[in-house]
């Protein structure tokens, strides 16, 4: 049955400014504003997606690409007429995707933020760009990863010679690595307890 | 008393400068002998008017040439109770208008030329004016206000007009007052942060109306006729087992609208097929009764679906959107969720239509948990456990299927107000005593009903007079003027109670209301003349004219306008008024002088409509455009009162060329007088056969549409006719 609202109050609870997601009216400013609909990145507009939350269709929702191709411009925000936090919640979705299981793990964007940045990050406290772009570049394979550094190498070359690269993978940790930890999992523990887990 | 003209010429703001005043002065004394002709540089200021008021009282001037400015300036400061009494504008569309470069001697003199001949014709526009009586009946005007319909709007319009101290007589059909809005359960937000559902407001206006002694409260009855005009409609009221005559000063219509019949719809909707089908005004009902519940079964009804625009913006139904349906179906969504806390709402829409403040009642209903789907129901079939929608849903762009208990459809409003078609001059039928079916039965030459523009509601001017009909003295509020909520209902029966205290007090003194609202003048005609061609009383755009049984036109004066139309329709020149007529222009354009062709000065002149063209010419003026000196401008009331002798008069007497800007006519008419120019085209369109007999070229005469916004293309549309003209060769008729 469409238009079940189980999965929209879901939404509404869970993801975070999920429960804008009722307050849209369906102009279609936010697809209109949208670089990346020009581009054609996505199949779903932020407004379809939201009609699609309302209409209760958790997997498609769930499952889809779309939310992933996010750049975080703005634009939505700034030209929404009822001032919905779009870029939030499409942010929000892509989230709860992620935790709920249902986002590809393949999908590129979630595969970055979720491994290969985070992971990086949280290892010494700050980016390391060799190691995360060798990361992202042998991601899909050793010839694929090869194939890309050369492909990069002048602009790689360039940004060492500029100091703007490190070309040692591993600059060892922050100051008060420590501290920075126990932030993490704090945060960590308060989201758990935010979603009802802890 | 003899009339004795006063001319005062300002000779500020540049006047004094520009013109030579001395030679203006010597045309208004010696040239058309007006006795006292005076200068004065700040006519407007206190001494200037101190000046004519000196005059008035010690010459005995009764009548003024005010030459300056426009008419549109500095009306307080001029309003010196003369009433025959015309402002020359030498200054806004003479000066203003023309580009002299300094030491441009033929400029100047071309500039001079114009404004000694706008003297001339002010001086003998005065001339030719008489003193306007006020009209007075032989029987007496009437204050009451009838207010036909106790819904609502009427209880509004009657308690908003018995509130100032007016005597309302209110006729309902019914046993009860109180029309649709008694049926209603709440009504959506009137106030701010409008967001909330309000109270009926009905028993608390109902109670006030009651209580007011200006109130007079007829129930059981109809209107069986009308005859008369503003300020002396006889009212034949029917109804209680009797008829009885009531005399009114004005009638406000406050009859409320008819939904559209269900029955008519799509089977696709599936109305009558399954009880659980309803319409809002049935749903209403339900939710006042407390029972939102499935009728098929009993069973509460959790999920209701609401079908915005059933019957609506559909070409095979309602052509229009009735504005008010988004608002009361939100309303009714709010209804069924505040009913049940696992309640759902389902607001089926084409595009959600919330005017005004109800945006953010729509917020509201969407912050509750409303369920908005953009699509069209296809398909209702009913099952064993409720109904199911197909639904061909725009946004997920697939078709749907959703159980529902019930669904409501929102039917549109049509007007119950009887119209006529705006093209039949005609008059439809005999006048009859009795026709069910007719508001007023008004027994007026061009029928019993309203006319109307579209969409069989009563025409209004949109733009400058909402309330108005085509019936002066009628005016119509609420959904029977137009499709409307209780709100809007409430606001549009203030205006018109406004509207019609307005015309009962301008009747009491002989004046016209809006929009030439003061004027004390009437048409008056010379029976003898009269061929009983009947233009005047098919034309009149406001059925102003009655027939007796030989044809001849019977004026109702208190119905008029004063816009002139059966003034230009009278093809035997009879009809005038006190302070307009047909010979005063005539006599106008023919006192302006006629350079020789050989000087190669052509003459054009402009016939512009004083509503719309003249306030765009005075802008042009304030923009400082630079037009042709050759032109020379002659307002009228409205172009509808364009006589075709002053075509073939300003022909035989040498202009070149004529121009006539009237106002835009049509669907998206701008006429003050709603017919005027449309009128004056037709009649134009047969003034090729004067020019032919003439042996004119027809190019010669040009009609343009003027819109008061249109200050910035009309010099170019001015010069290019005289360009145009100036191509041909001079008019042949100077030389005689």
């Amino acid at each position: 049955m469409t238009y079940d609202l189980t999965f929209a109050k879901e939404v509404y609870q869970n993801s975070e400014e999920g429960h804008w997601i009722k307050m849209c009216m369906q102009c279609g400013v936010c697809a209109g504003s949208c670089p990346m609909g020009f581009l054609g990145a996505w199949k779903h507009s932020p407004r379809q997606i939201f009609q699609m939350v309302r209409a209760g269709m958790r997997d498609e929702v769930l499952g889809s690409s779309d939310m992933w191709m996010c750049t975080s411009c703005y634009n939505c925000i700034v030209r929404c007429p009822r001032n919905l936090p779009i870029t939030h919640i499409i942010h929000g979705l892509a989230r709860y995707a992620s935790v709920e299981g249902k986002a590809d793990p393949k999908q590129p964007t979630h595969l970055f933020a979720k491994d290969i940045f985070w992971e990086n990050i949280v290892a010494t406290g700050r980016v390391g760009e060799a190691a995360l772009t060798m990361k992202l570049y042998f991601k899909d394979g050793i010839g694929e990863g090869i194939k890309q550094g050369l492909e990069m190498k002048d602009a790689a070359l360039g940004m060492m010679k500029a100091k703007r690269l490190k070309p040692l993978p591993f600059r060892g940790k922050i100051k008060g690595y420590p501290g920075f930890k126990a932030m993490l999992k704090k945060a960590f523990e308060l989201e758990q307890q935010k979603e009802g887990k802890a | 008393m003899e009339k004795k003209i006063g001319c005062y010429i300002c000779t500020g703001c540049g006047i004094g400068d520009a013109l030579d005043v001395k030679a203006l002065g010597n045309i208004a004394a010696k040239e058309q002998k007006i006795p006292v002709v005076k200068n004065h540089e700040f006519l407007c200021g206190s001494d200037g008017i101190e000046l004519i008021r000196k005059d008035m009282a010690a010459e005995g001037v009764n009548a003024l040439v005010i030459v300056g400015c426009s008419h549109r300036v500095k009306t307080e400061e001029f309003r010196l109770g003369v009433t025959q009494m015309d402002r020359v504008d030498i200054r806004d569309k003479c000066l203003w208008i023309l580009n002299v470069p300094e030491g441009d001697e033929t400029a100047e003199e071309d500039r001079q030329m114009m404004a000694e001949d706008y003297v001339r014709i002010g001086c003998v526009k005065v001339k030719k004016m008489n003193e306007p009586h006020p009209y007075v009946a032989a029987t007496p005007f009437s204050k009451e206000i009838m207010v036909v319909g106790g819904g609502i709007a009427g209880l509004t319009a009657a308690l908003e007009a018995a509130r100032t101290g007016y005597n309302v007589l209110l006729v309902e059909k019914e046993e009860a007052l109180g029309g649709k809005v008694a049926r209603m359960h709440k009504v959506s937000p009137a106030r701010a942060p409008y967001n909330k559902l309000e109270e009926n407001p009905l028993p608390k206006l109902l109670a006030e109306v009651k209580g007011n002694k200006h109130i007079r409260i007829v129930n059981n009855t109809v209107v069986q006729k009308t005859v008369g005009a503003p300020g002396l409609f006889d009212v034949t009221l029917k109804g209680n087992g009797g008829t009885s005559v009531e005399r009114v000063g004005s009638i406000i219509i406050a009859t409320g609208y008819e939904p559209y019949d269900p029955g008519k719809l799509e089977k696709r909707l599936g109305y009558g097929s399954s009880p659980d089908i309803v319409t809002s005004m049935e749903f209403e009902e339900m939710a006042k009764s407390g029972k939102i519940l499935r009728k098929s079964d009993g069973k509460p009804a959790k999920r209701v679906a609401f079908s915005l625009c059933a019957g609506q913006r559909d070409s095979s139904h309602l052509e229009y959107c009735s504005g008010a349906c988004c608002t009361y179906s939100l309303k009714q969504a709010l209804y069924v969720i505040e009913n049940h806390p696992d309640a759902s709402a389902y607001l089926i829409y084409q595009e959600v239509r919330t005017p005004g403040q109800m945006e953010d009642f729509y917020r509201k209903v969407q912050n509750e948990g409303g369920v908005f789907i953009k699509g069209d129901i296809q398909q209702v079939s009913s099952t064993p456990s409720g109904l199911t929608l197909e639904v061909d849903d725009k946004l997920l762009r697939q078709k749907i299927k959703m159980d529902v208990d019930l669904l409501v459809l929102a039917t549109g409003m049509e007007t119950t107000v009887d119209t006529q078609d705006p093209n039949s001059a005609s008059p439809v039928g005999k006048q009859v005593d009795d026709l069910p079916g007719s508001v007023l039965n008004l027994q007026y030459r061009q029928g019993p009903g309203l006319p109307s523009l579209k969409n069989n509601f009563p025409d209004s001017h949109f733009i400058c007079f909402p309330y108005e009909t085509r019936r002066t003295g009628i005016y119509v509020a609420g959904p029977a003027r137009r499709p409307m909520g209780i709100a809007a209902s409430c606001t549009d029966a203030a205006g018109a109670a406004l509207k019609a205290i307005q015309v009962v007090e301008s009747v009491a003194r002989g004046a016209a209301v809006h929009p030439r609202a003061g004027d004390l003048s009437f048409p008056s005609f010379r029976e003898e003349g009269c061929t009983q061609c009947k233009r005047c009383t098919e034309e009149c755009p406001f059925g102003a004219i009655n027939e007796d049984e030989k044809g001849n036109p019977l004026f109702n004066p208190t119905r008029c306008r004063r816009c002139g139309t059966c003034m230009g329709a009278c093809p035997q020149k009879i009809i005038s008024f006190a302070n307009y007529s047909v010979d005063m222009i005539g006599s106008m354009l023919k006192e302006m002088e006629i350079p020789e062709a050989d000087d190669e000065k052509p003459r054009i002149l402009v016939f512009a409509c004083e509503n719309d063209a003249i306030p765009a010419l005075d802008m042009v003026g304030r923009g400082r455009s630079a037009l042709s000196p050759y032109i020379r401008i002659i307002p009228l009331r409205c172009m509808g009162s364009m006589s075709l002798v002053w075509i073939a008069d300003a022909m035989s007497k040498g202009y070149d060329g004529i121009l006539l800007m009237g106002c835009r006519h049509g669907t998206d008419y701008q006429c003050h007088n709603v017919r005027g120019s449309a009128l004056a085209e037709i009649r134009l369109s047969k003034v090729s056969e004067t020019l032919d007999r003439l042996q004119l070229e027809s190019d010669r005469v040009k009609m343009v549409e003027v819109n008061i916004m249109d200050a910035e293309t009309l010099p170019q549309v001015i010069n290019n006719f005289v360009a145009a003209i100036s191509e041909l060769d001079p008019n042949p008729y100077k030389e005689f």
